[in-house]
């Protein structure tokens, strides 16, 4: 060893404990290099941004008391007869998966607490994720370098979806099994190979004694498991691609603009797990939430009125409810159209949205990064189509809840359905076009406002006596701000006969792209952003408004 | 506290500049980006007073969190189980559940607002800016990628020597096949199982309610009665399999008001049985309008006429419900005349 080694070592010797452990650490984990590049990261602030936290949150939330359910949870189909403490269902015949849960209910303290945070925390898991993917798509933060983010992102909400099917059917009580049931009908109706996905499924005919089982390994093991590798996955994009900003004053797609990781968002967004969990926790204190005991043991004979899946299934509810029941009997083979098209526009719903982004990037042909988030009047097809797509979903969701909204709103049932139908044809056209409008004139009036200024309020009487409004003009920041955005091009398709008169052959797919491409950023459909010279023209000619 | 409260000594001789990428004011272009607007102190940055303030605030809330906590364990030792409180506006809760929520969220609520707020008001709030790197790894280091992985592809040999990576390709697809092959213990074959239910001739119909097997004369006008196959018992091993195809709705009606001959000729003095799942995907129908005859599935509104044979008016299902062809046995009771005809339930592949 040499002097020199020796020497710093003995320095070290004196330096404080927690320096001593990071040091050691860092000669096996090399963390210094890490914290380096991440420990005074810059983050921006803007609220919309805290979605994706509420999501992370509450999904550490669901990890940690799933795992304390897990300890009392019986995963198994057996039926017993129920002695716990809660008296009207003594003596009741049921499985062991709903006995343990009457179990964890009602005579393990603070059962009932974890079993409502649980739950309570994967409705808002689910609705964060869901306004979250709004946000991201409203903004245009998809685009590159993001893609492969957003469908992890994607995958997660999907998959978030599955493993609260598979978690609210755990208990086996009466309306969840209502549920599976639902779903083993839907999976009938796959043409060829439905009755034998539907047997190995359940292990035999429905319900069997093997499905609670089954759900339980993949409501806790196999889903969660792809979920936090794509969480993770998700994280470690989002500190590699850094946050995108909203334009502003010294905002560029060359920086990042904020505040440090530590301390301020160590502590804000540290912090802010903890208001979630708070948030949730007092929730499930005082909201009750699936009351299995309410509902009694799952029997395939009775089912109660009203039943209704957790909110994020509720699309799919929709579907199926609103489509009319239609059957093609050939050959001795039924084709079920009337479940099977609900089944397969189910993912289809989905996949729309996911696929969203490349065929963004496809028609602007645009192959830069984009850093600086757009403001959604500023895309106004985008935000339209994203409107429309919101429509279609509520619209199913709505669906979903005829029996509801017929007894709640006193209307006719049939009308609920009749209403559904059509709109979900009409409303996402009817939606398109009232947002893409709107966005337009919200384009027109920041154009104004850049060119004439802000209206202040204050009316001004001329000595000819006219009266007009005292416009403001914006500073510098705000002009930036407002005219910071690109505005694309529509893409051409170009000469098709060259010099010589030979023509050209145009593929399909460069048509196609080009009608896009019009209908995204051609005349009307976005409005020109002002230019320097029309605000110096109007800013030397003060006065007039 | 007003400003002239702040003494002279802790005011800042000016509010800070820009700082960090600071863009040139253009004269030109009056949409140039201005850069980062100058820093604006917070009553804390200037005054120690109020950053004292801020201070007993944050440490306020995370003592409110300990003595939450302690609250917490309080309750989980001291309250029983089963108690149950009134609180206003929402009702009985349970006691146990209602201090144990509430105590730990304040107690996680206070740890989150207190952190928070020391974030808020005593972190520095100057605002940085970080520069961005391009994802996109330089010309140089893509063109020796490429160039490595050529090399390394070429020392495979993987594309001149054909029958290896003929074989090798062979193999791996193949080999998924045992994984799928270990599915088949997942379960049997359906075989015919959704053709048949547990009714055949001469088993009576038994009251789902009373457990006894039903007369005619049990079955009034108007009602609607639920009955299971002789036989079948809850305790029974495969009591749910066996109950999701057998279950049966029983109504009695006018045989006048019988519009369907089929039907007509499988009732029994106006009494008709059919199956109580509903056609589309398999919920039990239990709503029935007796002035009409309509029953209705209370999960996805299917409606079917049960005086014309069960036929679909309304809803997703595609198909009218099987009607039991049903009898009187000798000692009088209710009886099937046989399975139904047709399978029960959701329609799937193979019903035809």
């Amino acid at each position: 060893m040499s002097t020199a080694e020796n020497e710093s070592s003995r320095s070290r010797g004196k330096a404080p404990a927690g320096e001593r452990i990071a040091d050691w650490a860092d000669g096996r984990l090399g963390i210094y290099s890490l914290a380096k590049a991440n420990m005074r990261k810059i983050f921006p602030d803007h609220w919309s941004f805290m979605l994706g936290e509420v999501c992370m949150y509450s999904f550490i939330i669901i990890i940690l008391t799933g795992v304390y359910l897990t300890l009392f949870f019986h995963p198994s189909m057996n039926e017993v007869q129920y002695h716990g403490s809660y008296v009207p269902l003594q003596g009741q015949l049921m499985s062991e998966a709903f006995n343990s849960t009457l179990h964890i209910s009602f005579d393990v303290r603070g059962g009932l607490l974890m079993r409502q945070i649980h739950h309570w925390a994967a409705l808002i898991f689910l609705a964060g994720m869901f306004v979250h993917m709004m946000r991201v798509f409203f903004t245009g933060a998809f685009r590159k370098p993001r893609e492969v983010n957003w469908l992890f992102g994607f995958l997660l909400f999907v998959l978030g979806m599955f493993t609260g099917f598979t978690g609210y059917s755990l208990p086996d009580d009466l309306l969840s099994g209502t549920g599976v049931r639902f779903m083993e009908g839907a999976i009938l109706s796959v043409p060829i190979v439905g009755t034998y996905l539907s047997f190995f499924l359940f292990g035999g005919e429905f319900p069997g004694h093997d499905f609670v089982a089954r759900f339980y390994s993949i409501h806790i093991l196999l889903l969660p498991g792809i979920m936090l590798g794509l969480m993770v996955g998700h994280l470690i994009l989002v500190f590699y691609h850094k946050h995108t900003q909203f334009a502003g004053p010294g905002k560029t797609e060359k920086n990042v603009v904020g505040m440090p990781l530590l301390p301020v968002y160590m502590a804000k967004a540290g912090g802010f797990f903890f208001l979630v969990f708070g948030v949730i926790a007092a929730i499930a204190a005082v909201a009750q939430i699936n009351p299995i005991w309410a509902m009694g043991p799952y029997r395939p004979d009775q089912v109660s009125t009203g039943a209704q899946p957790d909110w994020y299934m509720g699309f799919s509810e929709g579907l199926i409810r609103f489509m009319p029941g239609w059957e093609i009997n050939l050959w001795g083979h039924t084709l079920v159209l009337g479940v099977f098209i609900p089944l397969v526009i189910f993912p289809l719903v989905l996949v729309a949205i996911a696929v969203y982004p490349f065929i963004e990037s496809w028609v602007t042909g645009d192959k830069s990064e984009h850093h600086i988030l757009d403001r959604p009047r500023n895309a106004p097809t985008r935000t339209g189509l994203g409107v429309a797509w919101m429509t279609l979903y509520l619209t199913l969701l709505v669906g979903g809840g005829n029996d509801l909204w017929a007894t709640h709103f006193h209307l006719s049932i049939n009308a609920v359905t009749w209403f559904v139908r059509i709109f979900f044809f009409v409303g996402p056209v009817i939606a398109f076009i009232v947002t893409k409008r709107i966005c337009l004139g919200l384009q027109r009036r920041d154009r104004d406002k850049v060119l004439h200024g802000r209206e202040t309020g204050i009316i001004k009487r001329l000595p000819h006596g006219e009266f007009v409004e005292v416009h403001e003009s914006l500073s510098q920041e705000q002009l930036h701000t407002l005219t910071a955005h690109h505005q694309y091009e529509p893409a051409e398709i170009g000469a098709t006969v060259d010099e010589n008169g030979v023509e050209r052959k145009v593929p399909a797919s460069e048509k196609l792209r080009s009608k896009l491409s019009s209908a995204y950023y051609g005349e009307d459909n976005q409005i020109p952003k002002p230019t320097v010279e029309e605000y110096k023209e109007i800013a030397s000619g003060h006065g007039h408004h | 506290m007003s400003s002239q409260d702040i003494p002279e000594e802790n005011l800042p001789a000016e509010q800070d500049h820009a700082h960090g990428a600071v863009g040139i004011a253009d004269e030109e272009n009056p949409f140039s980006d201005p850069g980062l607007p100058p820093h604006e102190h917070r009553i804390q940055d200037i005054d120690e007073r109020a950053a004292r303030r801020s201070e007993r605030m944050v440490a306020l809330l995370f003592t409110v969190s300990m003595l939450a906590t302690v609250a917490f364990i309080v309750a989980y030792l001291v309250i029983p189980n089963d108690k149950s409180i009134f609180v206003f506006p929402i009702g009985h809760l349970s006691a146990m559940n209602f201090t144990l929520g509430l105590t730990l969220g304040v107690a996680l609520f206070c740890i989150g607002a207190g952190a928070v707020h020391w974030a808020r008001t005593l972190m520095s709030d100057a605002e940085v800016a970080d520069e961005r790197h391009a994802i996109e790894a330089p010309a140089d280091v893509r063109a020796k990628v490429h160039a490595d992985f050529r090399l390394g592809a070429k020392e495979s040999a993987l594309g001149r020597r054909k029958l290896i990576r003929n074989t090798m390709f062979g193999a791996l697809a193949l080999v998924p096949l045992s994984g799928v092959m270990l599915l088949g213990g997942l379960g049997p074959a359906p075989g015919t199982k959704l053709r048949h239910t547990m009714w055949a001739k001469g088993k009576r119909l038994v009251n789902m309610n009373t457990n006894q097997p039903l007369r005619p004369e049990d079955v009034a006008v108007g009602s609607l009665t639920f009955a299971k196959p002789d036989g079948l018992e809850e305790t029974d091993e495969e009591f749910q399999t066996e109950i999701a195809k057998a279950a049966l709705m029983i109504v009695r009606l006018q045989p006048d008001n019988i519009k369907d001959k089929r039907e007509l000729d499988w009732s029994h003095e106006g009494i008709v049985a059919f199956s109580k799942i509903c056609t589309h995907v398999g919920c039990p129908i239990s709503l029935y309008e007796q002035q009409t005859h309509h029953v209705l599935c209370p999960c996805h509104q299917s409606t079917f006429d049960l005086s014309d044979g069960a036929r679909v008016i309304f809803g997703p299902a595609g198909h009218a419900l099987p009607q039991l062809h049903i009898g009187v046995d000798s000692e009088g009771y209710l009886q099937a005349l046989g399975d139904f005809e047709e399978p029960v339930g959701p329609a799937f592949w193979e019903r035809g």
